[in-house]
């Protein structure tokens, strides 16, 4: 792909433009949310409704649940952005949903009603991939940059580096061998009884504690672009039993600090090697505040942009599918109805994941 | 008027487009469990060869279990945007109904019994009259020896219809004035009339009224709330 097919994105396509109004829905886990976004970048509405409330009592999300009250709010949620937007159904162009990756039941609850708008609306229809949407929820708040990007996606279900080289042009760089970073946080979270869910509440209780108490792990620090967090769980179990005395605001700090040195020095090095013009973050933990400062100081030191999603952009929502929706459409133009959803859908094809290395 | 009904509490899916003079069309597609894949473009397949735009239906029926969750969910969630969409209400029918929809009038008592599978069935018990349901108890879920026992209290003259029926035929049969008869699945057909008869009736209703009958909390919830109450 040359670089200005690559700029150009949706708009390349004839129909699809910076007047195109997309529709986006998602459900892939424990949000249920429906945006308007205009061009692929103007976030004309965004609803998101929650359900951390409905799975607090079990600290984490259950899928059966989840399914249950997508299927609830569904509807709500979809009236409720276009009442913001204050625009009627007939001024919708397109509708973009997430097929994958996500929890089977929460998806198809998205996917079913999408499919039944675009047919009734007789506009397109266009699946998403829930991970490609994550890197564009930082388009919406900052324009192209230009390529290539490295991304940082950190959520309770994915830690990955991507190496983003245009639009829908992907490499797989590194990616955890075990726990995601959020799931981590949820996990220590509810071992310290912070409260679920665990990035929020570490994050508070971290402020009021010294990050330098307790020395934890730094696991693979210097070994390629992979990284593994369950050791480091383990070693703040270890170290809270054997040491019973201990603040948990001290371990909330240290264990924050040592996710955040493993994700800034390996996005850092990943940056390096494809000598990327911007560092760009995504996904729930995007939104932690160390994360944040410790990203903006390396890339000003190494003199690269570091992209920051608001922190409602951050965290699953829809706007970031409409955006990716937009994007898909004009590159691949609509999804046929016949599509499912894919739970477990990958970021990159294997054909690009061959790259990897 | 003109019902689109929309069939997914098994493990097919069907599709019926008609009006009170019945059917203009209809699919069942029995590809296992890929409901999501199939009911949409079921939907148009059915509009096509009713030859009517989607824009023309009037109400939206839907079957909203007992049944296969996943199933279900993909039927109401579809059913609800394009009500919304068309600005339609839905006739939300249970699975139990269609069955009994499925045998037609009769002076039996219709004993419509879903297999809802770990040991268990969903049953009510309920008249035909001129095409209109008459429920004599509301749907309950437990182990077929519940319903077996249910019938010989009632000693009423019995068809019974549906997947539960037909796999628990001998446990239902003896002892009791009983057949096992009719339907083994609620068909879209059978749900067309079911809901031919709420709009005739105007017992249609809104969107955001229209809720699944799992008669069965989540696992997660149960397996909870069984831990809150131990010591
Ligand atoms: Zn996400």
């Amino acid at each position: 792909m040359n670089s200005d097919a690559a700029m150009s994105g949706g708009a390349g396509r004839p129909g699809v433009g910076p007047d195109t109004l997309v529709l986006g829905i998602e459900t892939s886990c424990d949000e249920t949310a429906a945006a308007l976004v205009l061009g692929g970048t103007d976030v004309v509405s965004s609803v998101v409704s929650s359900q951390i409330d409905l799975h607090a009592e079990f600290g984490g999300v259950v899928p059966e649940v989840a399914s249950r009250a997508h299927l609830e709010s569904l509807n709500p949620v979809v009236e409720r952005a276009l009442a913001d937007a204050g625009v009627g159904p007939e001024r919708v162009d397109a509708v973009a949903c997430t097929v994958g990756p996500g929890l089977i039941g929460a998806l198809i609850v998205g996917v079913s009603a999408a499919k039944a708008l675009s047919l009734a609306w007789e506009v397109p229809f266009v699946g998403v991939n829930h991970l490609e949407a994550h890197l564009y929820s930082s388009f919406l708040d900052h324009g192209d940059i230009g390529f290539p990007l490295v991304v940082l996606l950190v959520s309770g279900g994915h830690t990955m580096l991507i190496e983003m080289r245009g639009h829908g042009d992907y490499r797989l760089l590194g990616r955890t061998i075990d726990d995601a970073a959020g799931e981590a946080f949820d996990k220590v979270a509810r071992f310290l009884d912070l409260g679920y869910p665990g990035g929020p509440a570490i994050d508070a209780a971290a402020e009021l504690g010294d990050p330098e108490h307790i020395a934890f792990p730094r696991a693979m620090m210097h070994d390629g672009l992979d990284m593994s967090f369950s050791g480091l769980k383990t070693a703040v179990t270890n170290h809270v039993r054997r040491h019973p005395d201990v603040g948990s605001a001290d371990v909330a700090a240290s264990f924050r600090a040592a996710v955040v040195d493993v994700l800034v020095a390996k996005t850092r090095r990943a940056a390096a090697e494809v000598d990327a013009v911007g560092i760009v973050l995504g996904g729930g933990v995007a939104a932690n505040a160390l994360l944040r400062t410790e990203m903006a100081a390396a890339g000003a030191a190494d003199g690269r942009a570091v992209l920051l999603p608001s922190r409602e952009m951050c965290t699953d929502n829809a706007a970031m599918i409409a955006a990716a929706g937009w994007h898909r459409l004009g590159v691949d133009g609509p999804s046929p109805l016949d599509i499912g959803a894919f739970p477990t859908m990958p970021l990159v094809s294997s054909t690009s994941e061959a790259h990897r290395g | 008027m003109l019902i689109l009904a929309l069939e997914t509490a098994t493990e097919s899916v069907g599709v019926a487009i008609g009006t009170s003079d019945g059917p203009m069309a209809s699919v069942e597609v029995a590809r296992g469990r890929r409901h999501t894949e199939t009911l949409v473009p079921a939907v148009e397949f059915v509009c096509r060869q009713a030859d009517v735009a989607l824009a023309e239906v009037t109400s939206v029926a839907v079957d909203i279990g007992p049944g296969l969750f996943t199933g279900m969910r993909v039927g109401i969630a579809t059913a609800k945007a394009f009500a919304m969409a068309l600005d339609v209400p839905i006739a939300p029918v249970s699975s139990l109904d269609v069955l009994a929809c499925g045998v037609g009038d009769t002076d039996r008592v219709v004993v419509p019994v879903v297999d809802t599978r770990k040991g268990e069935v969903a049953w009510s018990m309920v008249r035909m009259v001129h095409g209109r349901i008459e429920q004599l108890m509301e749907p309950v879920i437990g182990p077929v020896e519940d319903l077996v026992a249910d019938m010989m209290a009632r000693d009423q003259p019995s068809v019974c219809v549906g997947d539960g029926a037909a796999r628990y035929r001998d446990e239902i049969t003896a002892g009791v004035n009983c057949e096992v008869a009719g339907p083994v699945h609620p068909s879209p057909v059978a749900l067309l009339a079911a809901a031919v008869a709420m709009a005739t009736d105007e017992a249609v209703c809104a969107p955001h009224l229209v809720e699944p009958m799992y008669l069965r909390a989540p696992d997660a919830t149960i397996n909870w709330a069984t831990r809150q109450v131990r010591p």
